[in-house]
């Protein structure tokens, strides 16, 4: 029952927390647009870690779909038209569908080897971005372009000029998305992905079919990851080629792992804790990559449960 | 159009001579103990990076032969101090731990050296074209050519008639009998890792002899080397092999066509592979799992 409460009582802050972020940001040396990377990186890596944490299932390549969500909100805004939830959905939809198509592909590969492949994969649409230079802007990325004012028929809603106004709405999106996520777990699905989890063996010997619900698993994390790349392009009116690359999925991966990949929020705080550390450590020096480097290798060897894992062995005990 | 395809063709092998010697050393190290090195291509920049500030004092041949010997010494510290620490955990570990170290080995390399890219310097007998009709054939590519096939052959000797190659292989089948059977393991991995490094090292040697020195020379080879080894098999190490040449031929190939599609065919290369034959072309029945 305490546990319970307990559970309650930390999403019931997490929610206090993010409703007020914009308001206390700058109080304590930060900006709107840090708390909204926070919010959009956050997704991914919360998308992430429902193939991760919850199917144990381990993609290195999300920074494809992330990128491809990205490259799609961009392109549907420079080409096609401005409008900005057109631009959120051909994002996803380009993501989900290049997903269901890899996914297919690798379903039956496992452990190590499935996330060689993912990386090999995620980076194909690397290449064609920078290849592609007529339609993606190759190296210098994709600009040119930006989000819209949001029209709901009563009124426009000036998400552009207002950092606020377009934090609010990532937030919309991001309640939506995690929502989602969560009743997912929660239903008979979700739970069926935690079985294999546990013992692959065992749910394929109890009937469930495995490949399946590893592949609507990867499609479903891919599709959340993708919407967390729309509104990282619209966030910052421009799509940098580096969305795509292997070490966009590596940061992904230590973000759930530093939050913790077996709690539901845990991707959220590594994303915070990652955003902050690399928004200080690049403005104060050059050698940025070593610094983020060294912290890879710090929380491996000693945090490898994340925060959320360590206070959670503290509380049991 | 012949001399074009030719050179192309030639020009592919080499490349696809230095993916398979990076995916060789990386495939060594996955077999024996499951960890996907993403810092080999750290190693390699390494290497030819520590060949560059030798040869000033012991030449181009000390360079090249003792190079690789110092990245391996640094391979075998690596893995000795960190990566041997997580054995027992889950591969996610151990490949986040080789990302963090890569940024580490790009960015040291890139504090000692200077971010700028350097000239490699190579005997002046090396670098003339051998015909005239033939312009691309330097004594330095033909030498690569061999030295790498030297290399290859000195490892599949080494696996197949000496102790330790014989029991890597052993290792990479049943690690635990191994083990029961009064090998120390943790030597064998070690060594393992050392070998795969050295090979890494020797790859940095002879690319910079092309490619001149960059701190992101191997970033840029280590992608194609994973492709090298899914499309190779895994397990297979005379696959890798096979698969690395393979890709090199291709992207080499796919040049003379469709100069913009020169890397994205090596992808589509192992995602036809992985529809028809999930294991790769040599790959041993159930490594999947």
């Amino acid at each position: 029952m305490s546990g319970f409460n307990r559970q309650r009582a930390s999403t019931a802050l997490v929610w206090l927390i993010l409703l007020t972020m914009p308001y206390w940001m700058a109080l304590i040396g930060g900006y709107t647009e840090l708390g909204t990377r926070v919010l959009v990186l956050g997704l991914a890596a919360m998308a992430l870690n429902f193939l991760l944490g919850f199917t144990g299932v381990l993609s290195f390549g999300h920074a494809a779909y992330f990128g491809l969500g990205a490259y799609g909100a961009g392109m549907a805004i420079k080409y096609l038209a401005p409008s900005t939830p057109l631009s959120i959905l051909v994002g996803v939809v380009l993501g989900t569908l290049a997903a269901a198509l890899i996914g297919a592909l690798i379903v039956k590969l496992r452990g190590v080897y499935f996330a060689m492949v993912t990386i090999a994969f995620g980076q194909v649409f690397f290449f064609i971005a920078i290849r592609w230079n007529a339609v993606t802007g190759g190296d210098d990325g994709l600009t040119g372009w930006q989000r819209h004012a949001l029209d709901l028929g009563l009124g426009k809603i000036d998400i552009l000029g207002n950092d606020k106004a377009y934090y609010y709405l990532v937030l919309i999106l991001f309640a939506i998305a995690v929502g989602i996520m969560a009743l997912l777990l929660r239903s008979p699905f979700g739970r069926t992905l935690l079985a294999i989890r546990e013992n692959e063996r065992r749910a394929r010997f109890l009937g469930i079919p495995v490949e399946q619900h590893i592949w609507l698993s990867f499609v479903i994390s891919c599709l959340f990851a993708s919407l967390a790349g729309t509104l990282f392009a619209l966030l910052s009116n421009f799509v940098d080629p580096r969305a795509l690359h292997w070490s966009q999925s590596g940061n992904f991966v230590i973000m759930a792992v530093l939050g913790g990949m077996r709690s539901f929020w845990g991707p959220l705080v590594g994303a915070a804790i990652f955003v902050v550390l690399q928004d200080f450590v690049s403005s104060h020096t050059e050698n940025w990559m070593s610094i983020i480097g060294l912290f890879f290798v710090l929380v491996v060897l000693f945090f490898p449960r994340g925060v959320l894992g360590m206070l959670r062995r503290k509380a049991k005990s | 159009m012949t001399q074009l395809l030719i050179f192309n063709v030639f020009n592919g092998l080499i490349v696809g001579a230095f993916y398979a010697l990076m995916a060789l050393g990386l495939s060594l190290i996955l077999n024996l103990s499951g960890v996907i090195n993403f810092a080999h291509g750290g190693f390699l920049a390494i290497g030819a990076y520590i060949a560059y500030s030798l040869i000033p004092y012991v030449g181009f041949w000390g360079g090249l032969l003792f190079a690789p010997i110092l990245t391996a010494l640094l391979g075998l510290f690596v893995e000795r101090f960190l990566i041997r620490r997580l054995y027992q955990r889950d591969p996610l570990y151990s490949l986040l731990l080789t990302f963090g170290l890569a940024y580490i080995l790009e960015d040291g390399t890139r504090l000692i050296w200077g971010a700028q890219s350097l000239p490699y310097p190579i005997p002046e007998w090396l670098t003339t074209p051998l015909s005239s009709e033939y312009f691309f054939l330097t004594g330095y590519r033909l030498f690569m050519v061999a030295l790498v096939s030297v290399a290859v052959g000195a490892l599949f000797y080494i696996l197949s008639r000496t102790r330790l190659g014989m029991r890597i292989r052993a290792g990479t089948a049943d690690l635990e009998t191994v083990s029961v059977l009064g090998v120390n393991v943790r030597l064998l991995r070690n060594l393992n890792f050392g070998l795969g490094i050295y090979l890494a090292g020797l790859a940095g040697v002879l690319a910079a002899g092309m490619l001149g020195l960059d701190p992101t020379i191997g970033s840029s080879l280590i992608m194609p080397s994973f492709v090298a080894i899914i499309v190779g098999g895994l397990g297979s190490l005379p696959g890798t092999l096979l698969g690395g040449l393979l890709i090199g031929v291709a992207s080499g190939l796919t040049t003379v066509f469709f100069p913009s599609a020169t890397e994205a065919v090596m992808y589509v290369m192992m995602g036809a592979v992985l529809l028809v034959r999930p294991r790769g072309l040599l790959g041993e029945e159930g490594r999947l799992q």
